[in-house]
């Protein structure tokens, strides 16, 4: 019989991706039996990323400092925005290491059934940072969903008019498929194959 | 003959079910719930899909066995070749994953398409003429997935997209036009290419069917009433015109969830819904010989038939008979009784099924 602590973290750990109670249970196991070491390594992990994670002011990116890691890097090309559904495409983007731009993070997806609004997203913010200028390419990375598709659309709808070229991934990819679950060589491909929007 | 050697596993009612030497005509006779139809859906699996009830895979494992099954079969592919074993089914720790090899080794359910097509017509689809016009769109866009594998991608694409304009039409505040540009845009594209898809098929099996005679056998005609334009831009057009009135309406009036397929009796020029049982029956046959005839595209082909010779009278039955005799295909076909089927029976394999046993007649 574990106490109920024990039982709280394992029901903790069972939600994370990847996991379940059977695997959440022998990572605690493991934990109870390196609570000299690993615990408090783990804690200590943890706590630094709780008390330092910060939404970037600038595109949206989860990072420990604000701006951002990428934003910060002035080595990137400041004329280029690579514009995502979430953070977690931004993330699958950058491990591609293809695209030496900056991001912006739209925070999700138009979709009237599930009641998301463009006031929803952050394409107001998407569309000042072009206004201000210095800025010659926009990349649309939406996924290949309809979802994904619609919010290109419609943000190149918006943007039409300002001097900028809008470009999306080229979309050999499966219809349907998200970015997040796509390899590296893949995102490579659809990257280099951008094409304009049409309209 | 294209498949022979087949075996059946623990498949709802058949405990352990064989068999060997098949001919170009199978006969499976005996009473209702006697594991006929359950035969011909495991000879279904060899497609790609879920057979031809659509069921779930764990109600197929037979309730006396472990709680899997599986069903394997020699294909003869026809080029000469040696035999290829085919094989699915599922185990009983994953009863929701089917399983499919080629030869023994592990592939996925989509390549037994490489190696055959399979049609067939059950009961179920008796009353199509006479259902509504959603039961023929649905039977349009399953034919054409056996033409074009990419058919259902457009099916699912504008599904999706009219649900968003629907929603959006019917929302309380007015719609930004820049959205509906947007779901517009995606819902013309694929709509466009879903109307293409299917009025090809149209014109296709309508190629087919206009080399046959008005009789003995009754020919169906088959039109093809689209719903809105067929070309993107102009359905595109359309729907940004009509937004108003769809706003009214909150939902959309014009696009193919509106396509009709129209069926009538050749020579006597009545409605396919108007006609006979009997009729009806042989209307529907026509289509699904024409269709195999169409997505055979040089793969040994297979024709389900269960319970087809009942309901035509004896002029008719010949005339099919004659049909399939002359077609490539391996026919399967069902029946209650020996009676129907004395056309064929000096020429076909024939079996007595009875609660899931087999026992081989000729
Ligand atoms: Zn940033």
């Amino acid at each position: 019989m574990a106490s109920q602590e024990i039982d709280a973290l394992s029901a903790s750990l069972s939600r994370l991706p990847g996991l379940g109670p059977r695997s959440a249970r022998r990572a605690v196991l493991w934990l109870v039996k390196r609570r000299e070491t690993a615990l408090p390594q783990l804690l200590e992990a943890l706590a630094a990323v709780r008390d330092t994670l910060v939404e970037c002011a600038i595109c949206g990116n989860v990072d420990t400092q604000n701006p951002c890691g990428i934003c910060a890097d002035t080595r990137r090309d400041q004329r280029q925005i690579c514009v995502v559904e979430d953070v977690a495409d931004l993330w699958a983007l950058d491990r591609a290491r293809l695209f030496t731009g900056r991001y912006h993070v739209l925070g999700g997806k138009l979709s009237a059934l599930d009641g998301v609004r463009p006031e929803d997203l952050s394409i107001g913010a998407l569309l000042e940072r072009v206004q201000n200028g210095g800025i010659d390419e926009v990349v649309l990375a939406m996924n290949a969903t309809l979802e994904g598709q619609t919010t290109a659309h419609y943000i190149a709808e918006k943007m039409d008019g300002m001097p900028v070229r809008i470009t999306q991934l080229a979309h050999g990819l499966p219809v349907g498929g998200e970015l997040d679950y796509l390899d590296e060589g893949t995102l490579a491909q659809a990257l280099r194959a951008r094409r304009p929007m049409a309209g | 003959m294209a498949l022979d050697r087949i075996t059946l596993s623990t498949f709802r009612n058949h405990r352990e079910s064989r068999l060997d030497g098949s001919a170009h005509f199978n006969l499976l006779i005996g009473a209702n719930g006697a594991g006929k139809t359950n035969l011909l859906e495991a000879l279904s699996l060899f497609a790609p899909g879920r057979g031809l009830r659509r069921a779930r895979l764990p109600d197929m494992a037979g309730m006396n066995g472990n709680g899997g099954f599986s069903i394997s079969a020699a294909l003869n592919p026809g080029d000469g070749g040696e035999a290829v074993i085919l094989g699915t089914g599922t185990e009983p720790v994953r009863p929701s994953r089917r399983i499919v090899q080629v030869n023994g080794a592990d592939t996925s359910a989509i390549s037994l398409g490489e190696w055959l097509s399979i049609g067939w017509l059950t009961p179920a689809m008796d009353g199509l003429f006479t259902d509504s016009a959603g039961a023929r769109r649905r039977y349009m866009d399953r034919m054409a997935l056996g033409i074009d594998p990419g058919h259902a991608r457009f099916a699912n694409r504008y599904e999706a997209a009219l649900r968003e304009r629907n929603r959006l039409l019917s929302d309380d505040r007015e719609p930004e036009a820049p959205w509906l540009d947007a779901v517009e845009m995606q819902l013309s594209e694929a709509g466009a290419a879903l109307a293409q898809g299917r009025e090809r098929l149209i014109a296709l099996i309508s190629a087919v069917l206009d080399r046959l005679p008005d009789q003995p056998f009754a020919r169906p005609t088959l039109h093809y009433v689209p719903g809105g334009p067929s070309d993107q831009q102009m359905l595109a057009t359309e729907l940004a015109r009509n937004r108003r009135r769809d706003r009214a309406a909150q939902r959309t009036l014009i696009g193919p969830h509106r396509d009709e397929l129209e069926v009538t009796m050749a020579g006597k020029g009545v409605p396919a819904a108007h006609s006979s049982t009997g009729e009806q029956k042989a209307m529907l046959l026509a289509i699904t010989l024409a269709h195999a005839e169409l997505s055979s595209d040089g793969r040994p082909s297979l024709l389900l038939l269960d319970e087809v010779a009942a309901h035509l009278d004896p002029v008719r039955r010949a005339a099919l008979f004659e049909r399939l005799r002359q077609g490539s295909g391996q026919i399967w076909l069902t029946g209650t009784e020996l009676a129907p089927f004395s056309e064929i029976d000096g020429e076909a394999a024939i079996w007595r099924v009875s609660a899931g046993e087999l026992e081989r007649l000729s």
